[in-house]
């Protein structure tokens, strides 16, 4: 690995613990950044499906949805291209919940998350369980604004946020994983922002 | 279902891994930006569309590491980027100001597989000031190819010499959408549907690239006013942070 580069300083720093490697600050700022033009999804044609390796598939309307158990993730998110945005509040419903309705056989171990417009992520199982996956539609309080992936996104905040597919409405479970939109560019299967898993190989 | 799908169904792009580059030249042919021309060795030729990330190093070990697109083609001896500096702009700042030829740098690329043309389909490219960067390196390919007839081009800018590679653009016959300027019988203005209108094709796939702000409004005139698939449509947007990722 080569050494220090002349002459960079880099900001001054005190380095916030709750940065990853790489990562800085984007303060109030939440960047826009998607590979499509911004779909147009009314809540009432929206919808939810959890297929692929489980016991009942199940599709849930966005009133569907409502009427489940409301759950809230406090905290921060990171993105692949090197900003974070600390305590964030996004309000939807757990994954769990999803999953607890459809059942996953024995034999599903991975996610595939497709969004209205194509695009794709992929996930191991255990990344979406647990209490660490939402599907959320309120970003402060406010509906998540289109942009940002409303009516409703996946959340996955403990890994880069490419995983957090914008217009999600599909979640099928794998017995072998696959790679979704970025993974087949260039990116990671994981994307841990603690262990910096930016591309394959890392 | 009739989702449309995104992807490269099954072919991959090229990527590189970590590699010490040269800086062998640069200039600064626009007020905030730098023309880098890197010799980088055993390098993983890449495609027209894709970047490389340039990661700084300092004494105490801090590193800091952003995207930047490359304008050249596949093929040519150097690897040029280009940079423009931001307010603020840790790393750009770094690069535009301090960094002399001579200079080490470390860069991984390249990079990306979606904004990537394929040098045989016609496409439509539509930048926004450094997000011309990535379509240069289409036209520069094209030219090589022989076969500049399948690109048009429109490229935005406040004016024309904020817009990086303007000339080149022009000489390749790109619509040069001028917002605070006329541009021959062009009146000042943001890009509209109209200067878009003679640059589409039957069978087109539309590059956009540029701020977030600038691709959303392109990429908007380009489904709503002017009938594209959202799937023909391939969006780079750059933020402050720089880069492509979702």
């Amino acid at each position: 690995m080569a050494g220090p580069t002349r002459g960079f300083l880099g900001r001054r720093r005190e380095r916030d613990p709750r940065l990853p490697p790489g990562q800085y600050d984007a303060g109030a700022d939440w960047p826009v950044l998607t590979a499509e033009p911004t779909p147009r999804i009314a809540p009432e044609t929206w919808s939810i499906t959890v297929d692929g390796r489980v016991e009942s598939p199940t599709t849930w309307s966005w009133d569907d949805v409502h009427r489940l158990p409301a759950s809230e993730y406090r905290g921060d998110i990171h993105c692949v291209t090197t900003w974070s945005k600390f305590d964030t509040h996004f309000a939807g419903v757990s994954v769990d919940t999803l999953l607890e309705a459809a059942r996953p056989t024995a034999d599903a171990h991975f996610v595939m998350a497709t969004a209205k417009t194509g695009y794709t992520t992929n996930l191991p199982l255990e990344d979406v369980t647990g209490g660490r996956a939402w599907l959320v539609w309120e970003f402060d309080g406010k509906p998540l604004p289109i942009e940002h992936g409303g009516p409703v996104r996946l959340l996955v905040p403990h890994l880069y946020f490419w995983k957090s597919a914008k217009w999600v409405t599909r979640l099928t479970l794998l017995q072998r994983d696959q790679q979704g939109f970025w993974e087949q560019n260039g990116y990671h299967d994981r994307g841990d922002p603690w262990r910096e898993q930016r591309y394959q190989g890392d | 279902m009739t989702e449309p799908t995104l992807g490269l169904g099954g072919r991959r792009a090229p990527a590189g891994g970590w590699r010490t580059a040269t800086v062998a030249a640069l200039d600064r042919p626009t007020p905030r930006g730098v023309r880098l021309l890197l010799d980088v060795p055993h390098r993983v030729e890449h495609l027209p569309g894709q970047h490389y990330v340039v990661r700084l190093t300092a004494e105490d070990g801090y590193r800091a590491q952003r995207s930047y697109s490359v304008a050249s083609p596949p093929g040519d001896p150097q690897v040029e980027l280009f940079v423009e500096r931001l307010e603020d702009g840790e790393v750009s700042g770094y690069l535009a100001d301090v960094v002399e030829p001579g200079d080490v740098l470390e860069v991984r690329g390249p990079i990306g597989g979606w904004f990537v043309w394929d040098g045989r389909g016609p496409a439509l490219l539509v930048g926004g000031g450094s997000g011309v960067v990535p379509l240069v390196s289409m036209l520069r390919t094209a030219r090589d190819r022989g076969r500049p007839d399948l690109l048009r081009v429109a490229a935005a800018a406040r004016t024309r010499t904020l817009l990086p590679y303007a000339d080149e653009l022009a000489g390749a016959g790109a619509l040069l959408a001028l917002s605070r300027e006329a541009n021959g019988v062009r009146r000042p203005g943001r890009l509209t549907a109209a200067d878009l209108v003679p640059l589409v094709e039957p069978g087109q796939t539309a590059f956009v690239c540029g701020s977030a702000s600038f691709a959303e409004a392109a990429s908007r005139l380009l489904v709503d006013e002017l009938g594209m698939a959202p799937a023909d449509v391939r969006v780079e947007r750059f933020g402050p942070s720089g880069g492509p990722a979702a």
